[in-house]
């Protein structure tokens, strides 16, 4: 943003202020994160840099916490990571496929009560996540599925789909449905149409959707903390447990891992949001 | 519609209104089958259970269920000043005896208890004295109850009773704002020492109001700044919020952690720079500084993005045609481009504030006992105290707050608006 060469200097001080500010904030949103990076490499068991370390000393790193993580005696990390990905892959599965559908209907013009029901849809979006926790803990309990992991999955299921109905009814609001139309005249029956025409065109907003169901489930823990057992640990689990407990650098390992693992969603989400964009002819 | 379109007829011979009220309805019922299952499914598991929390929180049926004959009876004692009749003692001692061969009079002494204190002990001294035979039902049971000790002929403690008669009870809302259900039926506090959870409630506005502004004084510039750079530049920076927004809560609660402990950097570099002396290092985490540092950061990219897609929408030329007509950039920044923020403005800081009032796991780590907020206490409750009523009537409250909350951002922006990304 370069300033106009007639710009007065009270403006322009001004400018270089607001410069100054969005650094320091873009500073303080990303460097927190990279906080985490050298210290998983600490030769010590300190969470503080180490002479070493700021010396750069290569015998004060190290990468025994990462083989803590992977091969340490009665380490939680392995079942909890098995936990995680079996019920985050199932729940995304589940709110995709219930999402989906919803917002289908709800894009339909012929759906009554359409800001009822979606305002209903979103709620677990909306309602704090320890009320969740707790509506969800009694009939989870009642119906006999807490401590299991279909509860689990039934549970994250609930706070995925809000996302899904989002994404896929912000992807149906540009959808040209004469394309649709086209292919029942053409005498193709509607399971068919969707599979074939429908599908492929709000496909981006359905797997941006998944994903943050995905992510939902996968970093979800104030309603996992009501509902799991020891059987269901999962990695948030695990970390909060850490975290309260003692803060050891396996958990800056796990947290690591977990850094690259949303960097990877993140790029794969960003590619997803602008291909859509592109087809939908919006340029923002 | 006219006369004259409801002449026209289809092939089948059906006027064509008919027909097309058939197709709509079809259609109709069409979406409504797409979203009934996820409908249905939110219904069962989670709205049905919203509301079993209320019932929870309002149910006091146990004493009702236990002391039928005694409420019976109570009916026609009038004069609450005096001790009831002969017949209300009968009919308790009847309840009582009831409930000592179901082994259920422990649970009653306890929860008469919590009405009025001292009572488990007499309900204990009457449970000994059944136990031991010696009451005589021939004779006046309200002579002999008296008499096993002077609390019985205490008219206090039978009021107690008769106040757990109604099935429901608003005590647990009360309770939530340290107050209660005095004996002559009105609404008192609690003493001044012991108001927690008021404290509680204000505490957490006043967390989720400061993290709000925080997070608009910090999001609004670089929102701005985003929807003003190119868009090379923009994408790369838009990462610096998008990373933060994917990446693990947890995870971003530990680096603080990191950050603010007491030999962290944060602290290193206020040492380094002079502002605080080494052996003088500032607790920043386990208090409410580390519960605004952490929570700002964490709930930044949500007022960033509302702010800039709707920054994106408003055309540069607005702003250069302010300043053509006269206006100082000052001028034209705050008679122009701030009021066409407005929508993104609310959207964001509605979004903040109802994540902000319901947060519990931040401040659970970073909070230690002066960070601590209702959710917090929810929490406690469902898991220490095991007090699930009063959790689910604090959930509640806040609920409601939360519903208000929601309702004014849908009256201002409208749900089906939320951007995510």
């Amino acid at each position: 943003m370069a300033l106009p060469s007639y710009t007065e200097t009270r403006y322009r001080i001004w400018h270089y202020i607001y410069l100054a500010i969005c650094t320091f904030v873009f500073f303080f949103l990303i460097a927190p994160l990279f906080v985490i990076f050298p210290l998983s490499f600490n030769a010590e068991e300190f969470l503080v840099f180490s002479e070493g370390m700021k010396n750069l000393d290569p015998d004060a790193f190290s990468l025994r916490w990462y083989k803590d993580m992977v091969y340490g005696t009665k380490n939680p990390w392995g079942l909890a990571a098995k936990n995680s990905f079996i019920i985050a892959i199932f729940a995304t599965i589940g709110s995709i496929i219930l999402g989906t559908l919803a917002a289908l209907g709800l894009s339909s013009r012929h759906m009554p009560y359409k800001g009822l029901i979606m305002a209903t849809l979103i709620s677990p979006m909306i309602v704090p996540l320890i009320i969740s926790g707790v509506a969800i803990f009694f009939f989870m309990a009642k119906a006999g599925l807490a401590a299991t992991h279909t509860g689990i999955v039934l549970a994250h299921i609930i706070l995925g789909t809000p996302f899904v109905v989002i994404t896929v009814t912000a992807t149906l609001s540009g959808f040209d449905h004469s394309v649709t139309r086209a292919a029942a005249s053409l005498g193709s029956n509607p399971v068919n149409t969707f599979m074939k025409i429908t599908l492929p065109l709000i496909l981006p907003g359905v797997i941006s959707g998944g994903l943050f169901a995905f992510v939902t489930s996968f970093d979800e823990v104030v309603v996992v903390l009501f509902l799991a057992g020891l059987e269901n640990t999962t990695i948030p689990i695990q970390m909060w447990t850490g975290l309260r407990e003692q803060l050891s650098p396996t958990i800056l390992a796990v947290a690591t891992c977990l850094i690259l693992l949303s960097t990877l969603i993140l790029v794969t989400a960003e590619l997803l949001r602008r291909r859509s964009e592109r087809l939908r002819g919006i340029n923002r | 519609m006219s006369s004259e379109t409801k002449q026209i007829l289809t092939t089948d011979g059906i006027p064509l209104e008919v027909s097309l009220k058939k197709a709509e309805k079809k259609n109709k019922i069409r979406a409504f089958l797409l979203v009934a299952p996820l409908l249905l499914f939110l219904a069962i598991t989670y709205i049905f259970p919203i509301g079993e929390m209320f019932m929870r929180s309002v149910d006091d049926r146990m004493v009702t269920n236990m002391l039928p004959k005694t409420f019976k009876a109570m009916e026609k004692w009038e004069n609450l000043e005096e001790l009831p009749s002969e017949e209300v003692y009968r009919a308790f001692y009847e309840d009582y005896k009831l409930l000592v061969e179901n082994q259920q009079h422990g649970k009653l002494g306890q929860r008469l208890n919590k009405e009025k204190n001292g009572f488990n002990t007499i309900t204990k001294k009457l449970f000994r004295q059944i136990k031991r035979k010696k009451i005589d039902e021939s004779a006046s049971l309200k002579e002999q109850i008296n008499k096993i000790h002077k609390r019985w002929r205490n008219v206090e403690f039978w009021q107690a009773i008769k106040r757990t008669a109604p099935p429901y009870t608003a005590a647990k809302y009360l309770k939530g704002m340290d107050m209660y259900l005095a004996a002559d039926g009105s609404i008192a506090q609690v003493d001044e020492d012991r108001r927690i959870h008021r404290i509680l409630w204000l505490r957490t506005l006043e967390i989720a109001f400061f993290v709000t502004l925080f997070c608009f004084f910090m999001g609004y510039p670089i929102a701005h700044l985003l929807a003003t750079l190119p868009m090379k530049y923009s994408n790369l920076l838009m990462i610096c919020v998008l990373l933060p927004f994917w990446t693990s809560l947890l995870v971003r609660t530990a680096s603080w952690m990191i950050l603010l402990q007491q030999q962290g950097i944060v602290n290193d570099f206020f040492v380094m720079i002079g502002l605080v002396a080494d052996d003088n290092r500032p607790e920043m985490m386990y208090n409410k500084v580390g519960t605004y540092v952490a929570m700002t950061q964490i709930l930044l990219p949500f007022m960033v993005l509302p702010l800039y897609s709707v920054m994106k929408t408003i055309s540069p030329s607005l702003m250069r045609a302010g300043k053509s007509l006269g206006g100082t950039p000052f001028v034209a920044f705050w008679k122009v481009y701030f009021p066409l923020t407005i929508p993104g403005i609310g959207a964001g800081c509605l979004l903040v504030f109802i994540l902000a009032i319901g947060y519990y796991i931040t401040p659970a780590l970073v909070g230690g006992a002066s960070g601590t907020l209702i959710s917090n206490q929810i929490a406690f409750h469902m898991k220490t105290t095991l007090d699930w009523s009063f959790a689910s009537a604090m959930g509640l409250m806040l609920l409601t707050g939360v519903l208000v909350i929601y309702w004014i951002y849908n009256k201002l922006v409208g749900v089906d608006n939320i951007k995510l990304g």
